[in-house]
């Protein structure tokens, strides 16, 4: 990661970020790839593809964004899968996860939000107030979402520091009225980045939005699919990584890097090769979403001897499991199936929310899982909240399921470990 | 046949050593901050032929062949299944955790809970407040006893906790009844954890902690379920280690 990242720097230095901190923040992030990452063995070739992507993640990348927005496109940011991508895509934007993986500038970010908040949104501030982030910098417009109320709240404080901050509502029940709600909001959006881009969105336009990102999901779903074979092809870290490189990536480029990783992986199936031992205990990740470079949960159960064969998660099947339909004669109906799409996301917002659990049980039995670590961040209300009757429901169904709370920070790591071992000497 | 079990806690390294099921000896030392030449120094003079470690500092231990681990859950359930077969649940409250496990046949962990980061409610937080309050941690239980209700500390935090121990105190508190409140606190987070692994009797209370008299009174009054104590309570991890060796093949 450095030896390129010298070229940059005017980049950086023109994006206005902290030069000093974000050569520290890069060095932790190479440090922490190489052992975590480069170290694990028989890696599928495939993966070369997103070791440089990663490589790259505050570099190219951030100079492609530059040059297509010198080219006259907008580049779009946001914090939640709830941002349809299909719809900045419809304009000839580009939209990008923003990672809030790290924890940064905690400090200042305590002064603007409390404590006790979850680190992912903490993350946001960080990132922010710490002018390390590229994305942050470069990105014409922000999107944040009304999800959780900390996020909600967040906003409110994130706007008077970001000023391309755009806040969407959302719904917090799947009835009719949270539908209607949803196809507003979406619609406001369409107008908005219409408004922003200075061009009009056609049926045309979403359509080919929409099969873009179709696309690009079907190459997720196929990865999902072929983890399922025993012994895994690929390790969950790396799995989890194409997840996470998939908010930021190049839409066509990524999906045809995926599949081909997933050809690769599939042929590895046929001859029953994989990167465990056949056997190994098999795990399936389920709860909040996993940002980069938020890797160490991954990091311990595959460190302790099992394999994660599926991420019930935003960064992972919840956020990626369903397409929108494609026909449509106009761009009401195409909205509306966008709606269709998006209400169909099981995040633990909605209230009730039977589907998660449903999807849970569902890939337990699809990805061939032995049991189910269900992963907290500490005062993320929602999931919290859900994980003592998913974690119940789980195990009256004879499901194995370990629940975990913590943040970024690196200190409960031992204890971490020794939970997650005693979950395995409890599925072996 | 002789097997080895060693537990590497965050207070005190224990070990047990086993002949043909038989316990041929027990030793236990202070961990410090040097456990690995501790627990060296806790083996010499001992042979086994197969050995197991565990406890939170089960991977400092190298140099023995064939050497295995095993996390504590799993040893502290092995090690109550052979001293007290009836148990169904466990308590175990060490140095730095609580954990609170359900057992199924041969000690086979059905669930468990386990604190988080912070050693609200263990050992270290019983320690501490001893200390405070200038009592021998090993007399604090006895010490506490003696207090009279109705004096409550609330949080379960180490640090609010003191700060609550020191306003009751600026009350006009007696050390005693402070003592009592400060096990209370204790009792109370053990019986939530509890709670959620759905515990049924009878309970096996072990770990360091059971070793002090006031936790165990208050236990047994407000948890509503058979308690009971293996002699030697703190050595349950250790044993059951040793029972994981002895099924070893040396
Ligand atoms: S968990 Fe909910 S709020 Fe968070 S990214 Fe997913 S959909 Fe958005
Ligand atoms: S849903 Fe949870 S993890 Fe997501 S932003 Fe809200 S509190 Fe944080």
């Amino acid at each position: 990661m450095p030896a390129e990242a010298v070229d940059y720097r005017t980049m950086w230095a023109d994006l206005g970020l902290d030069l000093e901190k974000h050569d520290m923040l890069l060095g932790v992030l190479g440090q922490a790839y190489e052992t975590l990452f480069l170290s694990q063995k028989s890696r599928p070739k495939g993966m070369d593809y997103f070791n440089f992507v990663m490589s790259e993640v505050h570099g190219l990348r951030v100079k492609e964004l530059r040059d297509a927005q010198a080219a006259g496109r907008k580049v779009l940011g946001a914090f939640c899968v709830f941002a349809p991508e299909e719809i900045v895509t419809a304009v000839d934007g580009i939209l990008v996860g923003l990672c809030t993986g790290a924890d940064f500038a905690t400090e200042e970010v305590e002064k603007r939000i409390p404590r006790n908040t979850c680190a992912l949104i903490k993350s946001a501030f960080g990132f922010t107030l710490g002018r390390v982030c590229p994305y942050i910098e470069t990105v014409d417009m922000v999107v944040g979402e009304n999800t959780c109320d900390g996020k909600k709240k967040a906003y409110e404080t994130l706007g008077t520091i970001l000023p391309n901050l755009y806040v969407m509502d959302l719904p917090q029940v799947k009835s009719a009225n949270g539908r209607s709600l949803l196809r507003a909001e979406y619609e406001r959006f369409l107008h908005a980045v219409e408004d922003l881009a200075g061009v009009k969105v056609t049926a045309d336009r979403l359509r080919k939005g929409i099969r873009a990102v179709n696309a690009k999901r079907q190459a997720l779903h196929r990865l999902a699919r072929v983890r399922a074979a025993d012994p895994a092809p690929i390790s969950g870290l790396d799995a989890l990584l194409v997840n996470q490189v998939a908010f930021y990536d190049d839409t066509a480029r990524f999906t045809s890097s995926v599949n081909a990783l997933c050809d690769e992986l599939a042929a590895r199936a046929a001859r029953g090769e994989g990167v465990f031992a056949k056997g190994t205990p098999r795990i399936l990740v389920s709860g909040c979403p996993m940002a980069v470079p938020n890797w160490k949960l991954p990091w311990i159960v595959e460190g302790a001897g099992a394999v994660i064969v599926g991420e019930e998660s935003c960064v992972g099947e919840r956020g990626a499991r369903n397409l929108v339909k494609e026909d449509g004669a106009d761009v009401g109906a195409l909205l509306d199936n966008i709606v269709d799409r998006y209400l169909q996301v099981d995040c633990a917002v909605f209230t009730p929310n039977p589907d998660r659990l449903a999807h849970v049980k569902e890939m337990h039995t699809a990805y061939r899982a032995d049991g189910v670590i269900h992963y907290c961040l500490h005062f993320c209300q929602p999931y919290l909240m859900e994980s003592y009757p998913v974690a119940a429901n789980l195990e009256a169904a004879g499901i194995p399921t370990l629940r975990i709370e913590t943040d970024y920070g690196q200190e409960d790591g031992e204890q971490l470990r020794t939970r997650v071992e005693a979950f395995l000497e409890r599925l072996r | 046949m002789r097997a080895l079990g060693i537990d590497i806690g965050s207070r005190a390294i224990k070990l047990a050593l086993l002949e043909d099921g038989r316990v041929l000896e027990e030793r236990r030392v202070p961990t410090t901050f040097d456990p690995a030449s501790q627990a060296a120094d806790l083996m010499r003079g001992l042979r086994w032929d197969t050995i197991v470690a565990t406890g939170y500092g089960r991977r400092l231990l190298v140099g023995p062949p064939g050497l295995r681990i095993i996390t504590e859950i799993k040893a502290c359930a092995l090690g109550v299944a052979a001293a007290l077969p009836a148990a169904k649940t466990i308590l175990d409250i060490g140095g730095q955790d609580t954990k609170a496990i359900a057992v199924g046949d041969d000690g086979r962990v059905l669930r468990f809970e386990m604190n988080d980061r912070c050693a609200a409610g263990t050992g270290k937080f019983l320690e501490f407040m001893a200390a405070g309050l200038q009592v021998p941690v090993e007399e604090f239980g006895e010490f506490a006893l003696e207090g009279r209700p109705g004096a409550t500390i609330s949080s379960m935090c180490t640090v609010f906790a003191e700060t609550e121990a020191i306003s009751l105190m600026a009350q006009g508190r007696k050390a005693r009844d402070i003592a009592l409140a400060l096990h209370h606190s204790v009792v109370k987070r053990s019986l939530s954890m509890l709670a959620r692994v759905g515990p049924e009797p009878p309970l096996a209370f072990c770990g360091g902690v059971a070793l002090n008299a006031c936790v165990r009174s208050l236990l047994q009054a407000e948890v509503g379920l058979p308690l009971l104590v293996p002699t030697r309570p703190e050595m349950m991890a250790a044993r059951g280690a040793a029972l994981a060796a002895a099924a070893l093949r040396p």
